[in-house]
């Protein structure tokens, strides 16, 4: 007979407080788990963030654009590997609810600093011949059903019109961190159509893609950049890739941090479930831990015995919350796809889980332990019979 | 040839509990002397202290002053941690309720001692059936508490006192919770470890027939021991 066997017999003692405190416990790691994954798919961008890709845009915002003139500037400057650039297109697919992000780029320089995004070479051959082609994600690919040779129409709401594009090519991520709901398309075709309507921004980039010889330099080539265009008509602001990315998840600071709250108010409602299952059970036993201690066990085999039913319903619950994390996530990140890009369940996530179980169980079996550790055993004793 | 000293010595033995701001003394200048394989029957009216004096015997308690030797240990000089080791090794306990833990069965139960000794799984075994022979329940080491009645269930008990041959056992009301015959199976199986294995008893008991079973009967009474008779005299 081992201590094991014990913690095991006397879980499953109440068989329907037991399961609903574990269904409890799982539907809150659940939702951590969830909860956390959000956070990361909103983090996604910075993580797949390269060191040696710098983003140069308009000092004063995004919103303005920078001259197509200063790409061969930027590219002799020092430090600089190969320089590309793109503009926020902004079009809408049938309905404003099909959002997808839409790029118009250098295809040919632009992609090449992507290795990390997979064509296949006939695919981009296809792509680069043709200035009304693009191409798209499989993951959006898959959501509309499209295929190579479609014409797909955006409606410009940036730059007004109906824009038509041959589906030339569908990449695929390196791996899960890529986001594969893009749609890249010729920023030549976007430029001839701004010139031929008159309108504005024609020549004009939303930002440059500069990749670098030495991610280290980063710093030191970024004020270069900026201060070949100092006191000029466009002022540039050139920062890391990943500094570019963090510069829009901190306009949205305040939704991650209330995720984040509400992420531990969870485990920490759960903590209060757990722990008082834990102690009616330890309240209901008081006479059979006097026994224990009578018969010579001590502190530790009653602490164990104690934290050991505590550890033992709470992983239960942990691990069926983790397995139901995965498909859950599935379809949560289906069902969100156009605002999360990305959305998978990390390592990290999962060590959070258990890590927010195990502080659940421990904390959950402190009261209980301390009082039955420290009753007299007449006291204890007594409550039997 | 010298002669073995008592198992038991108590000497000197006050007993109080705090009720609030009061002060109430339940033993009394406690002197006993117990000898080895003696069977001894504390009587008296509820209230009257038996159970704390079998409490500070079995060392789950501790007296406020006085000595209580238990085969040439001083208990009351002993850490809880000293008492805890002391008593897995030294004290059979025989409670009215039974108190085995209703998850484990009867073999379970009876072994659970063992676990606190250097016994491999192989040596436990051999001795919970040896225990369990003796209260002649070796075919029901399976059942759970239970499945058993309630004489069984003391029996069980008895067998988990045994087990690890202990110095002294202490019963607390053994057969109040039993009917007539139950209580008499209990009774003249704990006679039997007293005569064939030489165990030494001291029980606390209500019950005038079961006290009739005891070498030994002594009255306490306002935390007072009046008197020492021989039962069947």
């Amino acid at each position: 007979m081992h201590v094991f066997k014990l913690i095991f017999k006397n879980a499953f003692r109440h068989k329907l407080r037991i399961s609903l405190t574990i269904l409890g416990v799982a539907i809150a790691i659940l939702a951590f788990g969830l909860l956390r994954t959000v956070i990361s798919a909103w983090y996604a961008g910075v993580e797949a963030s390269s060191a040696s890709r710098l983003v140069a845009r308009n000092a004063v915002s995004l919103v303005f654009p920078l001259p197509l003139s200063y790409k061969e500037k930027i590219r002799q400057v020092e430090g600089v590997k190969k320089v590309s650039y793109g503009t926020w297109f902004g079009g809408i697919y049938i309905d404003e609810k099909n959002f997808f992000a839409n790029y118009a780029v250098e295809p040919k320089t632009y992609l090449e600093m992507y290795p990390e995004i997979i064509i296949p070479p006939d695919q981009m051959s296809a792509f680069l011949r043709d200035r009304k082609g693009a191409v798209a994600g499989r993951k959006l690919v898959e959501r509309f059903g499209w295929k190579l040779g479609d014409i797909i129409t955006l409606k410009g709401t940036i730059f007004p019109g109906n824009y038509d594009f041959n589906l030339r090519g569908i990449y695929k991520g390196r791996d899960e961190t890529v986001d594969e709901t893009a749609f890249f398309f010729q920023w030549d075709y976007l430029n001839e159509a701004l010139k031929k309507a008159g309108r504005s921004w024609t020549d004009q980039v939303g930002w440059y893609m500069i990749e670098i010889k030495d991610p280290n330099l980063a710093a030191d080539v970024s004020v270069r950049i900026d201060k070949l265009f100092k006191n000029s008509l466009a002022e540039t602001l050139t920062e890391t890739e990943k500094a570019f990315q963090l510069s829009f998840i901190s306009m949205t600071e305040a939704i991650v941090i209330a995720i984040k709250l509400v992420s531990f108010v969870i485990i920490f409602i759960i903590m209060v479930v757990v722990a008082n299952t834990m102690a009616m059970t330890a309240r209901e036993r008081i006479g059979e831990y006097a026994i224990f201690k009578t018969l010579g066990f001590g502190t530790f085999h009653i602490s164990g015995l104690i934290f050991g039913e505590s550890l033992f319903i709470t992983m239960i619950g942990a691990f069926l919350g983790i397995v139901l994390t995965f498909p859950a996530a599935e379809i949560f990140g289906k069902e969100l796809s156009q605002y999360f890009p990305i959305f998978n369940v990390e390592r990290e996530t999962i060590y959070m889980d258990i890590i927010a179980a195990l502080i659940v169980a421990c904390v959950a079996a402190v009261f209980p332990t301390w009082r039955a550790i420290n009753i007299r055993i007449a006291d204890g004793l007594r409550r039997i019979g | 040839m010298s002669e073995k000293p008592p198992i038991l010595i108590i000497r000197n033995v006050y007993k109080s509990y705090r009720r609030g701001s009061q002060i109430l003394a339940v033993l009394n200048d406690i002197s006993l002397d117990i000898e080895e394989g003696e069977f001894l029957a504390l009587m008296g009216p509820s209230g009257s202290g038996k159970t704390t004096l079998l409490n500070l015997i079995a060392g789950i308690d501790k007296a406020d002053s006085g000595t209580i030797r238990v085969g040439g240990i001083d208990i009351t000089s002993l850490s809880e941690i000293e008492l805890a080791r002391w008593r897995a090794t030294n004290v059979g306990f025989i409670f009215q309720f039974y108190n085995l833990i209703p998850v484990l069965t009867a073999f379970e139960n009876v072994e659970l001692p063992l676990l606190l000794t250097g016994l491999s799984k192989k040596e436990r075994g051999a001795h919970v059936e040896t225990s369990l022979q003796i209260v002649n329940l070796a075919d029901r080491m399976g059942h759970y508490p239970g499945q058993l009645s309630g004489g069984e269930q003391q029996r069980v008990a008895i067998a988990r006192a045994v087990v690890t041959d202990p110095t002294i056992l202490v019963a607390d009301e053994p057969t109040g919770d039993l009917d007539r015959v139950s209580a008499n199976d209990v009774l003249d199986l704990m006679e039997r470890l007293v005569h064939e294995l030489g165990k030494t008893i001291i029980m606390v008991t209500h019950d005038p027939r079961a006290a009739k079973k005891a070498h030994i009967i002594m009255h306490l009474d306002k935390g007072v021991l009046n008197a020492r008779f021989q039962a069947h005299l």
